[in-house]
Formats: structure tokens, sequence, C-alpha cells
């Protein structure tokens, strides 16, 4: 299916990814020409086929519910962006307000 | 003197073993073409102190007997592997800092079987890519050039990709063997470009836990070096069950040396019909054709088989690992790692630094990804590519019923110049055409370099197997090596030897 400007702006709303609005026609173009690309696979019947959930046949493993790991706040807060270094001393991430 | 960057993995440990030279004097070879590699932009992040520092505590486990299955021997790593306090990119902008915490299974196997750590490779932004000129950090080199004045055409060449950098930095002799990782293509490819032997493991054989994710049903950790006896060296040290992945297998990991017995014999090796693309160069149908005479030579008995699902491979990964893709690189969002471009709201700020940080092919296939996962087109595109996934493995279980391993080619040409193929993401995508299906069904698959193109460069023959049987495909991939006595080596060589 072609996807137009206004299809591209919103996919790229959902990804969370900015676009100008010079980018959106090339986008729609090049987008479009890999969806047509894919759509090919309409030529097969899948009717009765289930859809793959694992290439292996295993099942999931299960595990005692017990705490393995943690304890370890500076290390997870060693990658922050040093944007807040106040809110990181005190042990946060720092992100624009969110509720008035 | 013996040059100790020519050696062998396999030569180099006995070398070790012998006390003949010293991981030491080892290591500081390879910093050395390390260095001298670097027109080639094969690492992103040298690491010369510590691969010393290891080297030096190798050497004092040599000397007490205490060596690990891989003691001494120097390793590049992809920058995808997480290594811990050495800077991870993914060849990413949004990266930008990110000093993991932690060190990824696969590593940590390697550092303990006693490898040394030169640095960090070179890759395709987070995987997406088959020629290694997607990195934020700039493309790649190919150590292998046109024979001079081919067609007048001597441009510089892509390695293949995504593991391009790991796949120059072993054929240009500035690391002894390096790991990859392999989506569509990203080991076997490159190491077809490139002269050298790469192998994908069986889906579950080596733990992707510390691996940046880009489409965890198809990500496949695995080993990249110069012979086969190397790769499969590698691979026991890497392989092995890891409870921090759930879809890690706990299987046993066998001696995978003790599978090179050279013995073929009996063997049954199908021959998949579709395996011919148009626009295929001639010279790759007969090198396939010369792959099936020397195992027939070799007491093996080719199997004409039909793969009836091939030509839809490509089509479904577009569509599967975009949407996991999409999925995984949600977590980029500049709030805890990385790169951050401020915003007003949460919302500009996510946007903002999505926008800066992604390039334009990992934008691409997230934004494919996002839609083939938004509400209204699910079924039609997600669940229709997974049903097909389905009818892709069962080519292979079909096939493998009658025969015990597959010969094809690696990839539809030889390596490009850097550059072509750049304006059609789809020319691009069918470089992966042979690589593709044996990620969809999470088959073992290893590429061996088996001759040259007629402007002198290297092509490779892939050797499917069945799961978790990487023996069968390492003792025949090992054949293949052994019949076509690849000796050629590329015009730049690290340190000039």
């Amino acid at each position: 299916m072609a996807l137009d400007k206004a299809a591209v702006a919103h996919i790229a709303a959902l990804a969370r990814i900015r676009l100008t609005e010079a980018e959106l026609e090339p986008l729609a173009a090049e987008l479009s020409h890999i969806l047509m690309w894919v759509e090919q696979l309409g030529e097969i019947d899948t009717n009765d086929v289930p859809p793959m959930t694992s290439v292996a046949a295993m099942r999931l493993p299960m595990r005692e519910d017990a705490v393995t790991d943690g304890n370890c706040r500076d290390a997870i807060l060693g990658n922050a962006p040093q944007s807040a270094p106040e809110a990181l001393r005190r042990g946060f991430f720092a992100v624009p307000k969110v509720v008035e | 003197m013996t040059v100790l960057t020519e050696l062998t993995l396999a030569e180099a440990r006995a070398g070790l073993r012998a006390r003949q030279f010293s991981a030491r004097e080892l290591a500081g070879a390879y910093v050395a073409t390390m260095e001298a590699a670097r027109p080639l932009n094969v690492f992103i992040t040298e690491t010369p102190e510590r691969a010393l520092d290891m080297a030096a505590a190798s050497d004092e486990r040599l000397a007490k007997g205490e060596a690990g299955l891989i003691e001494g021997i120097p390793i590049a790593v992809k920058d995808l592997f997480c290594t811990k306090g050495v800077l991870t990119t993914a060849a990413s902008h949004i990266l930008d800092g990110f000093h993991p915490p932690y060190e990824s299974t696969v590593t940590e196997k390697l550092w303990r079987a006693g490898g040394v750590m030169l640095g960090k490779t070179n890759m395709d932004e987070f995987a997406m890519g088959s020629s290694n000129t997607t990195s934020y950090y700039g493309p790649v080199e190919n150590p292998w050039r046109r024979r001079q004045g081919h067609l007048g055409d001597n441009r510089p060449l892509v390695p293949g990709g995504s593991s391009g950098g790991s796949a120059a930095a072993v054929a240009a002799r500035a690391a002894l063997g390096a790991t990859g990782t392999d989506t569509g293509g990203s080991i076997r490819q490159p190491a077809s470009f490139c002269g050298i032997v790469g192998l994908k493991p069986t889906y579950g054989r080596c733990s992707r836990w510390g691996v940046v994710a880009f489409a965890s049903s198809l990500d496949h950790p695995g080993p990249m070096a110069r012979t086969v006896r190397d790769a499969a060296i590698l691979l026991g040290a890497m392989a092995g069950h890891d409870p921090r992945d759930s879809t890690s297998a706990p299987l046993p990991v066998p001696d995978y040396e003790m599978a090179l017995t050279g013995d073929i014999r009996g063997l049954r090796v199908g021959i998949p019909r579709e395996y011919r693309v148009d626009g295929m160069p001639g010279e790759i149908e007969t090198l396939w054709q010369q792959g099936v005479a020397w195992l027939r030579e070799a007491g093996a008995e080719p199997v004409e088989i039909t793969l009836p699902m091939t030509k839809y491979a490509l089509p479904t990964y577009y569509i599967i690992a975009p949407a996991e893709a999409s999925s995984n690189l949600a977590r980029y969002d500049g709030v805890r790692f990385g790169l951050r471009v401020p915003g007003d709201t949460l919302d500009d700020m996510y946007e903002l630094t999505r926008a800066a940080g992604f390039g334009a092919e990992v934008r691409r296939r997230v934004l494919i990804g996002t839609y083939v996962l938004s509400a209204g087109y699910y079924d039609a595109y997600y669940l229709k590519a997974q049903r097909v996934r389905t009818l892709i493995a069962r080519d292979f279980a079909a096939a493998f019923g009658r025969v015990d391993c597959i010969l094809t080619p690696t990839a539809p040409s030889a390596a490009f110049a850097i550059g072509e193929k750049a304006d059609d993401p789809i020319a691009m995508y069918l470089n992966d055409v042979f690589t593709v299906p044996a990620d969809l069904a999470g088959l073992p698959a290893v590429s061996v370099p088996a001759g040259l193109s007629a402007d002198g460069l290297p092509l490779g023959l892939q050797v499917i197997g069945r799961a978790f049987d990487e023996a069968t495909v390492l003792r025949v991939g090992d054949v293949v090596e052994r019949a076509a006595q690849f000796t050629h080596r590329p015009p730049f060589i690290a340190g000039g030897h």
C-alpha cells in the first residue's frame, strides 16, 4: 500500500521521531516502495498455517521468583545525561516536566 | 623469523603453549597491526592497554599451566557487544558516551577462556545494513581491491555488513579472531566479501545477553576467523547455556574441533534449486558447482532439493526484523543513557533525540516496523510474515529429512564499491537473499572462502545444517576449505607483511 505524507507523519509520531516537512515526501516514496515489495507475500496461501512464535521447539524456562540482582543505583545512573547533575546526585533521572 | 600476525589461531595457541613466544609479544604484534589498519576505519574503539594487561595475565596462567581454551588470543569485538567500562556504541550516534556497567555473556566467556580484547569494531548502525556504510563512525574499507586496473575501477570496496569491521580486521591481520552477530547475514556475507570464515550458530547456541538488541528472534552472535578450525575453537569458547537469556538452549557444547575429521563419506548434501537469482554472476554458479564437485570427490552424495519459499524469505525478513527493531529501539529515548537533545516537553525531547540519534537506515526500519505493527495493519503484514516464516522453516525441515546439510553460495555477488547500491534500499537488501533463510529458521550456517571472482575478489560458499548440528556444518566447511586451498591474501595487510 502506498503511504502519503500524512500517513508518514502519523507513523513518525507513533515512533517518536521528529521529521521535517521536507523529509515527509521522500520518506513516503521510500517506505511505499518497500511496502509494495513485501506485499508479494500476499501470493502465498497461509490460511491453515500458524504464525511462528519461536524457532526453537522449547518452552520458556521458569525460575524461582527471587531477587538475583540489585543495589547498583550508581552504576545505572552512571550513563545518564549530565543535564541535571543535582537530580543525579539525589538518585534521579531528570526529564522535562510532565505534570503541571 | 615468524610474523606472529600471520599465524592462524590454532597455530598461535600451539606456539603460546609451547612458549615459543609470549602472549604479550602476540598482543604487542596485534596492537601494532591494529594501529596500522586505521586507514580501513576498522575499529571504533581501540583498547591496547587492556590488551597488553590481559596478555600479561595470560602469560602468568600459561606459566602456571592453567591456560584456558583461547589463552592469549587477541580478539576484536563487534561494537554491538556490551563491554564493561568500555565505550559501546552499536555504531549509532544515539549511544554517545555509553559505557556499559556490565559485560555481555559471550565476551565474558571469551575473557574467561583467556581471550585478549583488542578493541571494538565498526559495523552498520544497530547492525542494520549489508555494507558497513550506515555507521555513524563512517564506512569501513575492505582490505581487498579489484585487480589493479580491472575495467579501470579501483574504488575502495565495502567489507559487507553488518559485521564489516570484524571481517576486515580479521582479513587484514588486525585481529586473530572476532565476534560478529548475524540477523540477516551479518556474519556470513562480510566473511564472504573479506575472504574469511564466518559462522552463524543455531539460534540459542550463543547467548544474546548483553548484545545490543536489533531483532530478538533473529539475532545470532557468532565467531569470525581466518580458518574453519579457528572458528570452531572460538565457537567452543563463546557457546553455552545462559540463564540470563530465556532463549538460550540448555544443551552441552561439543568439542567442535573434534568434528573436523575430513571424513564426509556418505553424507548427503542438499543442493537447493531455488538458490539462483536473476543477475547472479556466472562465476558464482560455477564456484557453487565446483563446491558440489569437491564434496562429491570427498565421498559425499549431492542431492537436489527444493526450498520453494526461498524467494519469500527477504520480504518476510523485512517485515519481522523492522517490527522487532521498532520495539527494541523504543528504549533509546534520551532519558537514561546516550544522546539527549533537550526539548520543552517530554515528547519533544524523545522526538528530537531520536531524530538526531538515528541514521537514515535505522529511521527507515523503525518507521516500517512501527507501521506493520500498528492497529489495522498487524494481521496483514506482521502476522502474515510470521505465517510465511513457519513455511520457510517447514521447507528446511522437509529438506533435512533427506539430507544432512545444504550447500549454497553465501552471497549473490562479490564486494561492491562504497556508495554503490546506496540509493535503492531493496537493491541493498538483496545482498542477503541466500543468508536470510537460515536466520528465519534459526539454523547454523558457515561461510567459507572458496575462490576468487574474475576481478580478484573473494567469494564464499555456505553450508547450512540442522539445528544444533554446528559439528556437521564445520566438518563440511573444513572439507570445502581443504579442497579450495584459498591462500589468496588481500592487497592491504596491516603492517605490510
